[in-house]
């Protein structure tokens, strides 16, 4: 007893002479400590110049289609917000997201409520600076009701689901109010849409993954009472950056397959829609992709619309970018250009940047 | 009452002795910070790093995968200085785990205390590259950072884990001790060549020059971030004739066409050259780090060839 007492006393005094811990500098003095809460605040313009023709689709010959600035920082121990408003030239001001998101809760659930992009498929999700094109695919457009693609209000939860051999999964249930722009609209109050997404993502070495989805969607949509349209996804990516050179090589390759079901008193329009594209980067700045598209209508299945792009992009810094996109898009008829099929040939020219905080890299 | 005897001795043996030992997880963003970490921690801790030491630490992706290994997370371990701001903030606020934001303790910056250098003292814009702004991230290449990074996961290692306190402390003193034997080595090695003028690649080395009197007189990339351009090409090579340089220092995650080409154009020597524990399977801890480097700067500077 008496050994260890003095064990325990010498272990004691050698504590007493050991280094101090590192002393933190002192943080920088703020003139004003009102600031010192501050968001993360960024601003990501995006324009786009247009040549060619598409009578179906006409783009401005050139704008800054898009100015997106976020707001992001932590609201209590409890929760951080996120909110990105985007302006288009004038008078378009809306909120693409903003939603506050729980981040300490238990049985690995992460709950976020307010106005999302809905996790459907993978490029919904996505914000039009991270897309790998200067454009939305064909299945998005006609399927998920717009350019915009689905942004819901409402509530989602995500848990994540380890499987064997340690493999990220996560499956999202989300629930939304029933209106969503061209895809969605609710006769009452308490008409919701549903969005369930099942994500699975695999290394496969330390240079390659796999990121497989699977989407189911249901809300209302207006036609009668109780019509009911029905939503299917799949969507697969699988991407390669060798570790020690990913600076100067990578590929990335995306798929998505959708399907669309529409219930009306006539009876039920089924739509099919799905793009597959592959980025390669060639050099630290400079990437190539290609993309091939096809949707139906959601609303009329025998008008079908198809494309294909090819894409070269450099990025002076990780904060500009500029992208030349060589587009053939061949459009179903009847159409707004005439009652036959309509093939538009265009060049998108792009020029993106980023300003303010520091954003993450996408992925 | 035998029998409730022996229970109370069981039970305070169980007591008094350790507990079954489940082991701090450690998660860290490089090499370097989870091989000192595993010196400190010893069989208390498992760590795992997000960044391989032969990739470039700022383009790390934000992999899923490295969510599930955060949600598990007792200890983050970070460079802190905006190093992982690229990828890091997204995947802790998926995690689903409090312990390990910011602010908490399962959250360490390891710059803290450490000697950082290129602190801004004027304006600072992109139009200089992708500059940290909180000063130069890769402080952990001055040996004495590392003593400082050890001391602070020791203490907060002893902070999560009290009972194995005397161990970190232990383990910690033993690193120590070793690091002020190599040093005098490394020092003695690298004495005559103080005051030479090197070219690194890219401004990772700042400190590692600081601690043995190295000049750092440019870089190959024209600016953080921006790749070699031709006229900055030649403006490196008429640099390295006035001010005489031998060797040129590039990380491994970078295209060695240009330096090759420089070296080609003035006769000195490239040296791949480790910024990270991990950058080559036989470094394999935060000595052989500096083992590895200060051999291949001193065969380099002595003519003995490169890489």
């Amino acid at each position: 007893m008496t050994v260890a007492w003095l064990a325990m006393l010498a272990c004691a005094a050698t504590s007493a002479q050991d280094a101090p811990p590192p002393t933190p500098t002192p943080a920088p003095a703020t003139s004003q400590t009102s600031s010192y809460f501050n968001p993360s605040i960024s601003l990501i313009g995006n324009f786009l110049g247009v040549a060619g023709t598409n009578a179906v689709d006409n783009l401005p010959s050139a704008s800054l289609r898009e100015t997106e600035l976020g707001f992001q920082a932590v609201v209590d121990p409890y929760a951080r917000a996120d909110v990105f408003v985007s302006l288009g030239e004038e008078n378009e001001v809306g909120v693409e997201e903003g939603y506050l998101t729980f981040t300490s809760l238990p049985w690995n659930l992460l709950v976020k409520v307010g106005r999302m992009r809905v996790s459907f498929g993978k490029i919904n999700s996505l914000h039009l600076h991270v897309l790998p094109w200067a454009d939305e695919p064909l299945n998005v457009v006609n399927l998920l009701g717009g350019d915009e693609g689905w942004i819901g209000s409402g509530v989602s939860v995500a848990r994540l689901v380890p499987l064997p051999g340690d493999v990220f999964s996560e499956l999202t249930v989300q629930a939304f109010r029933g209106d969503a722009e061209g895809l969605f609209e609710a006769p009452k109050r308490s008409d919701l849409a549903f969005n369930g997404h099942y994500r699975v993502f695999a290394d496969l070495s330390d240079s390659s993954n796999l990121d497989l989805g699977a989407s189911c969607a249901i809300g209302p949509n207006g036609t009668s009472a109780n019509a009911k349209t029905r939503l299917q996804g799949l969507d697969v990516t699988y991407r390669w950056k060798p570790l020690q050179h990913g600076n100067y090589r990578s590929l990335v390759l995306r798929a998505e397959l959708f399907g669309s079901e529409r219930e009306r008193p006539e009876g039920t329009v089924k739509a099919t829609g799905w793009f597959a594209s592959a980025e390669v980067q060639l050099a630290r700045r400079w990437w190539i992709g290609v993309r091939g598209e096809a949707a139906g209508h959601a609303q009329d299945t025998s008008i079908k619309d198809t494309g294909t792009a090819a894409t070269l992009t450099f990025w002076p810094s990780e904060f500009s970018q500029l992208r030349a996109e060589i587009r053939q898009r061949r459009y179903g008829g009847p159409n707004t250009a005439g009652p036959s099929d309509y093939t538009a040939n265009e060049v998108l020219l792009q020029l993106q940047f980023a300003i303010g905080a520091h954003g993450a890299h996408p992925f | 009452m035998r029998n409730s005897h022996f229970v109370l001795a069981v039970l305070l043996a169980a007591g008094l002795s350790d507990p079954a030992q489940a082991g701090l997880r450690v998660v860290t963003t490089l090499q370097d910070l989870a091989s000192i970490a595993q010196t400190i921690g010893g069989d208390r801790v498992e760590t795992f790093a997000l960044a391989k030491g032969y990739q470039d630490p700022h383009f790390v992706d934000a992999k899923p995968s490295f969510i599930l290994k955060l949600s598990r997370a007792d200890l983050v371990i970070v460079a802190g200085l905006e190093l992982e701001i690229g990828y890091l903030p997204p995947l802790i606020d998926q995690s689903r785990n409090e312990k390990i934001h910011p602010g908490n303790p399962g959250y360490l910056d390891a710059s803290t205390g450490c000697d950082v250098l290129q602190r801004p003292t004027q304006v600072v814009t992109r139009a200089m590259g992708d500059v940290h702004p909180y000063g130069n991230p890769h402080y952990w290449t001055d040996p004495e950072n590392g003593r400082l990074i050890a001391r602070s996961i020791a203490v907060r290692l002893g902070e999560l884990d009290p009972a194995g306190g005397p161990i970190f402390k232990r383990n910690l003193a033993a690193f120590e001790a070793r690091l002020t034997a190599k040093e005098k080595e490394w020092d003695v090695a690298m004495a005559p060549y103080a005051g030479a003028n090197v070219i690194t690649f890219h401004e990772s080395w700042p400190n590692f020059a600081k601690r043995f009197k190295l000049e750092i007189v440019g870089t190959v990339e024209p600016k953080p971030g921006i790749p070699p351009s031709p006229s900055h090409t030649l403006d490196v090579i008429n640099l390295i004739g006035r001010d005489h340089v031998k060797v040129i220092l590039v990380e491994p995650y970078f295209d060695t066409k240009t330096p090759d080409f420089i070296a080609e154009k003035t006769g000195t020597t490239v040296v791949m050259f480790f910024p990270s524990v991990g950058g080559l399977p036989a470094i394999r801890d935060y000595f052989d780090l500096f083992d590895h480097n200060v051999n291949a700067f001193v065969d380099a500077m002595k003519g003995k060839g490169a890489t």
